[in-house]
């Protein structure tokens, strides 16, 4: 179906991506409060890219703007500076939308909520072929046949296309919004949390149903998850976001062997694992701070052990896939 | 030996369907000893959270609890009256639920719900009870609880809220507490934090606790035991690092296999083929039969019970004390299994 991939080529590139919300108080609040606008950076400033055909895993706690980045590499969110180009085209630059429009069928997304994510009245065949009918791709009883071949390669029955969303459970469930994203021929799949609301034993079935569809179409996914395990399972390389920017990307898994940033180490300490019975392990102090107010320089230095005055007034640049002046100072053992 | 705070046997919990009763609950059996956290896992549907509320005594209509007893230090509490469990609820058995910002009034202040649990449960005066509602804040870790008292729930953030929550529970000096799921709404970073402090106060105060929760990694660092739970029954149970490293049972193998940790390296997960079944269509014999890879004639007729394994599978580890599974495998002769 689909060339196979050469691993070196970029094939999403963002850059400078940010995203700003308003979360003021209505005008007349603010009139009377004499309260200013105030505004919430969910993204700032985030830049990296994926080779075709590599996972590409953002990881980080709620509220590290995961979904908001992956909202707008599929183009749901509008961006409020920076780029993102999906194989050299723009998806942030207005003026090429006749390109756009054929690049958006080889980009789909997997949900979090695979019961929220898929129409209740409609059948699974209509919901599974709706991509191909809205590019205009197959008509007629090919677009029968291509469900059912879809159905078959996730993993599910020909004719299972009659049933209702209601009557599968949240893994089928789970396979049927991936035969959804299917459909289109799609070749980067943006997946935001795909297994988080699945019990383990059917989230293993659909990660590695996600690695056979990568490995047999080439597909290039953005995968974002909380889950660091499941991220070291799946990703080539990874991003770790905190408050809205990155401060660590490094291959999959030389993140784990060699940690760099103290918020990294952190989390990789805080993650209870079967292997770590009955260890002691190194408390994590406070929490993600408040993105309206975020803290002034490196946001990660009311938590760091590492931080110092330089940490309080000025934001660390990414340098060598880490932001940390700690790293870059040589403080950090 | 000292005597289990809470003895569980052969519990059975109903529901009443207009499909016939379904079983969520067949037979579970447990102890726990003062100080314990005994882990219960497994996937939606297993029967873990409904174990949870016959024990407290929280299953309403249609379900209903239909056989077996549970004991607390001794004396039943199973057929309580509505009005002797709610004395013994709060008091002797307090529950941590998922998700704190439902578990907490919005519209109270957390002072007035803390001080007002004191009051229902102890002799305190009301300026007593304030004093020890903020040394309960304090000791469950919440800064300058002097000032955060007098706040409202939605200023507390999630790791917070859910410190109140256990703070609530432990107003009345419980002996046994049910966590149900308590660190699934939070953030990593905070989940450990929470798990830390959940086991400082068993190990402080003797409490025994019962940790529900589908997050094996939660359960390895917290428990002293853990059951795996399967189809409404026990299939497994045993020291933590036995049932974890050495799991017995092929569902319970299937389960470890099927995490992806940080350590370990592998290019596929483990897949157990299928879905946990429906309770109204629970397979006869062995509730796991159809999954398991296995699988021979006795299982799909004889429901095995929870035993201590008579006979070591070829390869393995040695069997440890304590270590009870629910599988026909660890019953027949060894040689039957070789072959």
């Amino acid at each position: 179906m689909m060339a196979q991939a050469k691993p070196s080529e970029t094939f999403v590139d963002v850059r400078d991506l940010k995203r700003v919300f308003d979360v003021s108080r209505p005008w007349l609040n603010r009139v009377i409060e004499r309260q200013p606008k105030a505004f919430l950076k969910a993204v700032d400033g985030l830049s990296f890219e994926i080779r075709r055909g590599e996972t590409f895993a953002l990881v980080g706690e709620s509220g590290s703007g995961k979904s908001t980045v992956a909202r707008m590499a599929v183009g749901l969110l509008p961006v409020s500076g920076g780029t993102v180009t999906i194989d050299g085209v723009s998806m942030t630059d207005v003026k090429d939308s006749q390109t756009r429009q054929q690049l958006r069928k080889r980009i789909q997304m997997i949900f979090q909520d695979p019961y929220a994510s898929l129409n209740p009245r409609w059948r699974v065949e209509r919901i599974i072929a709706e991509p191909i009918h809205a590019f205009g791709l197959l008509k007629g009883a090919q677009v029968t046949e291509r469900v059912g071949d879809l159905l078959t390669l996730v993993g599910l029955h020909p004719d299972d296309g009659r049933k209702f969303p209601h009557e599968f459970s949240g893994g089928q469930r789970q396979r049927i919004a991936i035969a959804r994203a299917l459909a289109s021929s799609a070749e980067f799949i943006v997946c935001d949390e795909p297994t988080s609301a699945l019990d383990v034993s059917v989230q293993a079935q659909i990660l590695n149903l996600m690695r056979d569809l990568q490995k047999e179409f080439g597909l290039t996914y953005l995968f974002i998850s909380h889950n660091l395990a499941v991220v070291r399972h799946m990703a080539d390389r990874i991003g770790v976001m905190y408050l809205g920017r990155l401060v660590e990307i490094s291959e999959g898994k030389r993140l784990f062997s060699a940690p760099r940033h103290p918020y990294t180490r952190m989390l990789l300490d805080a993650v209870p694992d079967l292997g770590m019975t009955g260890r002691q392990r190194q408390m994590v102090a406070g929490e993600i701070p408040n993105p309206i107010n975020p803290p002034s320089g490196c946001t990660f230095h009311p938590r760091c052990p590492l931080a110092n005055e330089r940490c309080k007034r000025e934001a660390p640049a990414m340098i060598d896939g880490v932001a940390c002046h700690a790293v870059q100072e040589g403080r950090v053992v | 030996m000292t005597e289990p705070v809470i003895s569980v046997r052969d519990l059975r919990v109903e529901f009443v369907t207009r499909k016939g009763i379904l079983k969520a609950i067949d037979g579970v059996s447990f102890d726990i000893m003062p100080g314990e956290v005994l882990g219960v896992v497994g996937e939606s549907g297993a029967g873990k959270s409904v174990t949870g509320s016959a024990i407290i005594g929280l299953i309403e209509p249609p379900g209903r609890i239909a056989g077996g007893e549970i004991r607390l230090h001794g004396q039943r509490i199973d057929n309580l009256d509505p009005e002797a469990m709610r004395r013994i609820r709060g008091r002797k058995i307090a529950m941590i639920f998922q998700d704190p910002l439902t578990s907490l009034n919005p519209l109270y202040r957390v002072g007035e719900q803390l001080v007002e649990t004191i009051l229902t449960h102890t002799d305190l005066s009301p300026p007593a009870a304030r004093a020890r509602a903020i040394d309960l804040l304090n000791e469950v870790g919440i800064p300058a609880p002097e000032r955060r008292i007098d706040g409202y729930p939605h200023e507390f953030s999630g790791g917070m809220r859910q410190r109140v929550v256990i703070a609530l529970a432990l107003c009345a000096e419980p002996d046994f507490i049910v966590a149900d799921e308590p660190t699934t709404a939070l953030d990593v970073s905070v989940q450990a934090q929470i798990i830390a402090l959940i086991r400082k106060l068993c190990r402080e105060r003797g409490t025994a606790v019962m940790l529900v929760t589908h997050d094996m990694g939660v359960i390895a660092e917290t428990a002293d035991r853990v059951a795996v739970m399967y189809a409404g029954r026990v299939a497994e149970i045993g020291p933590v690092r036995d049932v974890v490293k050495h799991p017995l049972h092929p569902y319970a193998k299937g389960l470890m296999g099927a995490i992806p940790t940080l350590e370990a390296e592998a290019e596929r997960l483990v897949q157990i083929p299928g879905s946990m079944p429906r309770l109204s269509n629970i397979p006869q014999g062995c509730a796991f039969n159809p999954r398991c890879d296995r699988v021979f004639e006795r299982c799909r007729v004889e429901r095995p019970d929870p035993d201590t394994p008579r006979f070591g599978l070829e390869g393995e580890a040695p069997l440890m004390p304590g270590h009870r599974v629910a599988c026909h495998l660890y019953t027949r002769n060894p040689v039957e299994n070789a072959s």
